[in-house]
């Protein structure tokens, strides 16, 4: 059946340039949408199955919605209530910031956002920019917090929305991403002792839910602190959350350690490279590149579980979102503030999941270009 | 005996129960061309994967360029500086280019400018005619290409010694006289080279001695045209009226 198919496209293929724009449509259709009965019937349910869908989500978003007017307006409208974006969204974004000083946020993820299209480049990875990235990050945090020329200052826990989320994940990926390789390293090393400290590392961490680690950095862990040691709540769910990243970066690191073929140990041991020039400049950069997907799954997923800090009270973007729904004025739009968090999720996101597919193929050493 | 650039004492050696290595003596001086030969599992591999420490041995003395190998972090680096070694696979880093291939040991071994490596590199590259490829990936270049860059890349750290395990085994047929073209050349010049082959013609062409193996054990060593003419052991004879037909 299936190589039927295939003979008639390519029987198809030469006369398919002959014709009109429109013909090679409806070639294009036969081909790949009515080719046989079942295709046909299958063809037609998932097409009418989606019209059905997409015509009432199109009335609720664009034609019966209210995009200007009042809560009351919006209550006796069919559609989507838009101006309750409108009217949230500064906080669902940035949490309990001072509204005035908005601004500072605002600049703030411009830069980081502008900074990291910058870097997507691999040829402009250097030690030079990991020192702009620094620099970058100083400022970013003296423009949030303030209490410096002529800042107001803001409290940290007074950061929510995006900029906390950002941060969080950020931070989270930056530090465990190095950790997570040196434990693979451990874990698949020769050294006995260092071996079972990684594993139980990686199986004591895995083994547990992150809630469960933000729980204890929040709470447990201050008990185990001398009297007048305290440690921001910030600090402490970040350190919960690189802690967990890198035991999951470290299988994912582990798993790429171990496609590589011993011959390359071997032609690298030969040639007389230590172990640190042998990870660094033959096994890790191969390594790496096989697991550029499921790492970007788990940056991905990193991502989104950040969200589990409202847990210990930090309002992310989830949270942000969640207290914008209990305004009494605006009861019952949740609907519309939930999409639009999603949005801002999904741009991440899927900007990640194609920057990756942009860095296999940039690291594919001149075959399969 | 003391100017022998390898010495090799009561070399044992054992993979958990099995006996690998019986017993190995063999020296081999300055220059000296060897052509180890033997069915498959009886030990030439190990045995030349043992002179730079890629695999242990357990029992007796390697002593190359008069350093002794042991666990040794230090000697066993000098060691591996002075002997060079082509794979059955070549092994080359396919995510460096050809040229990268060549200069990355000597850049980051042996600390030389990396103007001075490139220079080197080509130079050797030019001699195994793959100049033209050098900002290839070898991935790009075919199976005989492909070994006669990794045969330069060891070159590349002017060594002393050249271990061969089986360089034309997973060639292609009309690849094979390209890479031992290569071989020769360098036996011309003087390397000392232990070869693990099946290629009986090359032996006869460049090897002082052919070492037949069985078993873990050297069963025979003779000059080429002694080997092949007169072997004296029954296990060489089978074995040789197997490969030749």
């Amino acid at each position: 059946m299936k190589e039927n198919n295939l003979e008639k496209a390519n029987e198809m293929k030469p006369e398919a340039h002959a014709h009109a724009p429109l013909q090679n449509i409806a070639i294009w259709l036969k081909k790949n949408l009515f080719s046989s009965p079942t295709n046909t019937m299958l063809s037609i349910v998932v097409i009418s199955l989606f019209f059905m869908a997409l015509g009432p989500m199109i009335n609720w978003l664009l034609i019966d919605s209210v995009w200007q007017g009042s809560a009351q307006d919006c209550r006796e409208a069919t559609g989507a209530c838009l101006v309750f974006i409108r009217e949230k969204y500064q906080f669902i974004l940035f949490g309990f910031y001072p509204r005035e000083e908005l601004w500072r946020p605002i600049l703030s993820i411009t830069l980081f956002v502008a900074f990291l299209w910058w870097s997507k480049e691999p040829k402009r990875w250097s030690r030079r920019l990991l020192w702009r990235w620094i620099k970058l990050l100083l400022l970013i945090t003296l423009l949030m917090k303030g209490g410096i020329l002529g800042l107001v200052h803001v409290p940290v826990d007074k950061w929510g929305g995006l900029p906390l989320t950002l941060l969080l994940s950020f931070f989270g990926l930056l530090f465990s991403y190095p950790l997570g390789i040196i434990l693979a390293l451990a874990r698949t090393g020769k050294l006995p002792l260092i071996r079972i400290l990684s594993v139980t590392y990686i199986e004591l961490i895995r083994g547990v839910p992150m809630i469960s680690l933000l729980f204890m950095a929040s709470v447990m862990f201050p008990l185990f602190m001398p009297d007048g040691v305290s440690f921001p709540k910030l600090l402490r769910a970040q350190v919960a959350i690189i802690m967990f990243m890198s035991a999951y970066m470290a299988e994912v690191v582990r798993g790429g350690l171990m496609a590589i073929d011993q011959g390359q140990y071997e032609a690298a041991d030969a040639l007389g490279l230590n172990y640190w020039q042998k990870q660094i400049k033959i096994i890790l950069p191969q390594a790496l590149k096989i697991v550029i997907p499921p790492t970007v799954n788990t940056s991905i997923g990193m991502f989104k579980d950040t969200s589990l800090v409202v847990i210990i009270a930090l309002s992310d973007l989830l949270m942000t979102t969640k207290t914008a729904l209990k305004d009494a004025n605006w009861l019952g739009f949740s609907m519309e503030a939930y999409l639009f968090t999603a949005l801002i999720y999904f741009i991440f996101c899927f900007s990640m999941s194609r920057y990756s597919n942009r860095l296999e193929e940039e690291f594919s050493y001149g075959v399969n270009k | 005996m003391s100017d022998a650039m390898i010495q090799i004492q009561n070399l044992n050696k054992w993979y958990d129960d099995f006996h690998v290595l019986k017993d190995i003596n063999l020296d081999v001086a300055e220059g000296e061309k060897i052509v180890i030969c033997g069915p498959s599992g009886s030990g030439k591999s190990t045995l030349i994967r043992c002179l730079n420490h890629l695999e242990e041995h357990q029992k007796g003395n390697i002593e190359i360029d008069g350093t002794k190998l042991s666990a040794n972090l230090k000697h066993l680096q000098k060691v591996r500086e002075n002997v060079g070694m082509v794979f059955q696979h070549f092994n080359l880093f396919p995510h460096l280019t050809i040229l990268e291939n060549l200069t990355l040991a000597p850049i980051w071994v042996k600390k030389i400018p990396k103007a001075v490596a490139e220079k080197y590199a080509m130079e050797l590259l030019e001699r195994v005619a793959i100049a033209d490829h050098a900002h290839k990936y070898p991935g790009q270049l075919s199976g005989g290409q492909k070994q006669r860059v990794a045969i330069a890349r060891s070159l590349c750290m002017r060594p002393k010694i050249m271990l061969f395990d089986e360089p034309t085994s997973a060639l292609d047929p009309e690849m094979v006289k390209e890479v031992l073209d290569v071989m020769v050349d360098l036996a011309k010049e003087g390397m000392t080279m232990l070869c693990v082959t099946h290629e009986m013609g090359f032996a006869r062409q460049v090897a002082d001695r052919v070492i037949f193996m069985d078993r873990g054990q050297i069963v025979e060593q003779a000059a080429p045209d002694e080997f092949f003419n007169n072997p004296q052991h029954e296990r060489s004879k089978e074995f040789l009226s197997q490969i030749l037909h």
